[in-house]
């Protein structure tokens, strides 16, 4: 049943949207700390476990797909929903600040990317 | 005109994804015909998509893009968070243990040095902009992380309307660069690995940029990105109005 794999994903969501609230009360932040993060941690988890393989197989494994794969379509709406006006009308400073924090962060990505592959990378190609 | 009106706002989100395939379908096919496949459809889709939120913007004097306009209005619930997570989640179906524990170090170290790299960014930028105020030069700081954590730490720290708007203004902009220009820059900084994806996420941090501008590089990367980023507004949330407003009032 597709409604399955659906269901599975659901409650991955709920669950760890949950945790993140919680996580958040916890350290004292008005905010979701990590929700989705964590609801992909569970949903890998379950997909990796014999526990839930009839949950994540054959049929029930298509009603996760669609969802995979309506992301882009989704992700389009969402551009299509920003408040895009309000981030030009923000000026100078805003502009500014923006491409500056952009652009000195993709600068940073390959060497803090290295601290990754300085650690053993020949062992982590034995466990494959 | 009253017939179609009511069938569109009734039916909104199916209206929706009625307009998003179209978009989608003129979008592959310009990526295809026009550019030989070297700019991603979703790229282009994407950009489309922007255009129209600065449209909608304009003509409705509204928050929420092109979904202000009451016959697309389900573009709003397509869109909105709700969905968005649902299906970033979905894409993690699929992913290897190992692959996210390879990354794992490097991960969280990216989350903490990309809210801090960011917020100094914005927070220099506001004192060169004249900023001397402790609460404005923080706020301005945390909106160059998300537009989020902007606003949550203005509050939080009593900077007035205007620095607010203006921090998630910052953030704005950030997020939109990030969708535009994940594709033209992957290649520099070696974007092309499940590992630089999740110090990618944590280093930009805004899920909607990085969702986006992964989406249009390799959706094969997307989850990767997307689990640290997730991570981020919640830490950019937790230091704003806390450790980084005692050192910015520490200095001035």
């Amino acid at each position: 049943m597709i409604v399955y794999g659906v269901a599975l994903l659901s409650a991955c969501l709920i669950l760890g949207m949950a945790m993140g609230q919680i996580l958040g009360v916890l350290l004292g932040v008005e905010a979701n700390v990590g929700g989705v993060g964590l609801a992909m941690l569970l949903l890998v988890f379950a997909s990796n476990s014999e526990l839930f393989k009839s949950l994540t197989q054959e049929t029930a494994a298509s009603g996760i797909k669609f969802w995979s794969a309506m992301y882009i379509p989704i992700v389009v709406a969402m551009a299509a929903r920003q408040n895009v006006a309000a981030a030009v009308d923000g000026g100078l400073l805003a502009l500014s600040a923006g491409v500056a924090a952009v652009l000195i962060s993709f600068a940073l990505v390959p060497m803090i990317a290295k601290i990754g592959r300085a650690a053993p990378p020949d062992t982590a190609q034995f466990e494959e | 005109m009253d017939i179609i009106e009511s069938v569109f706002i009734r039916n909104n989100l199916i209206v929706a994804f009625a307009a998003v395939g179209i978009v989608m379908w003129v979008s592959y096919f310009l990526a295809n015909k026009l550019t030989a496949g070297r700019i991603h459809g979703s790229a282009i889709a994407i950009a489309i998509g922007l255009l129209a939120a600065y449209w909608g913007g304009i003509a409705t004097g509204g928050t929420r893009g092109v979904s202000d306009f009451a016959l697309l209005g389900g573009i709003g619930l397509m869109g909105g968070g709700m969905m968005r997570d649902f299906a970033i989640v979905a894409t993690a179906f699929g992913v290897h243990l190992s692959e996210l524990k390879k990354a794992g170090i490097a991960g969280v170290i990216s989350i903490f040095a990309g809210v801090i790299v960011s917020f100094i960014v914005g927070a220099v930028i506001a004192v060169l902009f004249g900023y001397t105020d402790p609460a404005a030069i923080t706020t301005i700081g945390a909106g160059a992380v998300t537009y989020i954590v902007g606003p949550v730490t203005g509050e939080a720290i009593g900077a007035s309307d205007a620095v607010i708007t203006l921090s998630v203004a910052a953030g704005l902009v950030k997020s939109i660069l990030v969708m535009i220009g994940t594709p033209m820059i992957a290649r520099h900084i070696g974007l092309d690995n499940p590992q630089t994806a999740m110090v990618f996420g944590g280093m930009m941090g805004t899920t909607s940029g990085v969702a986006a501008g992964l989406a249009a590089t390799d959706p094969a990367l997307v989850p990767y990105g997307a689990m640290t980023a997730t991570f981020y507004t919640g830490v950019g949330c937790l230091l704003g109005p806390s450790v980084l407003f005692f050192v910015v009032s520490a200095m001035f």
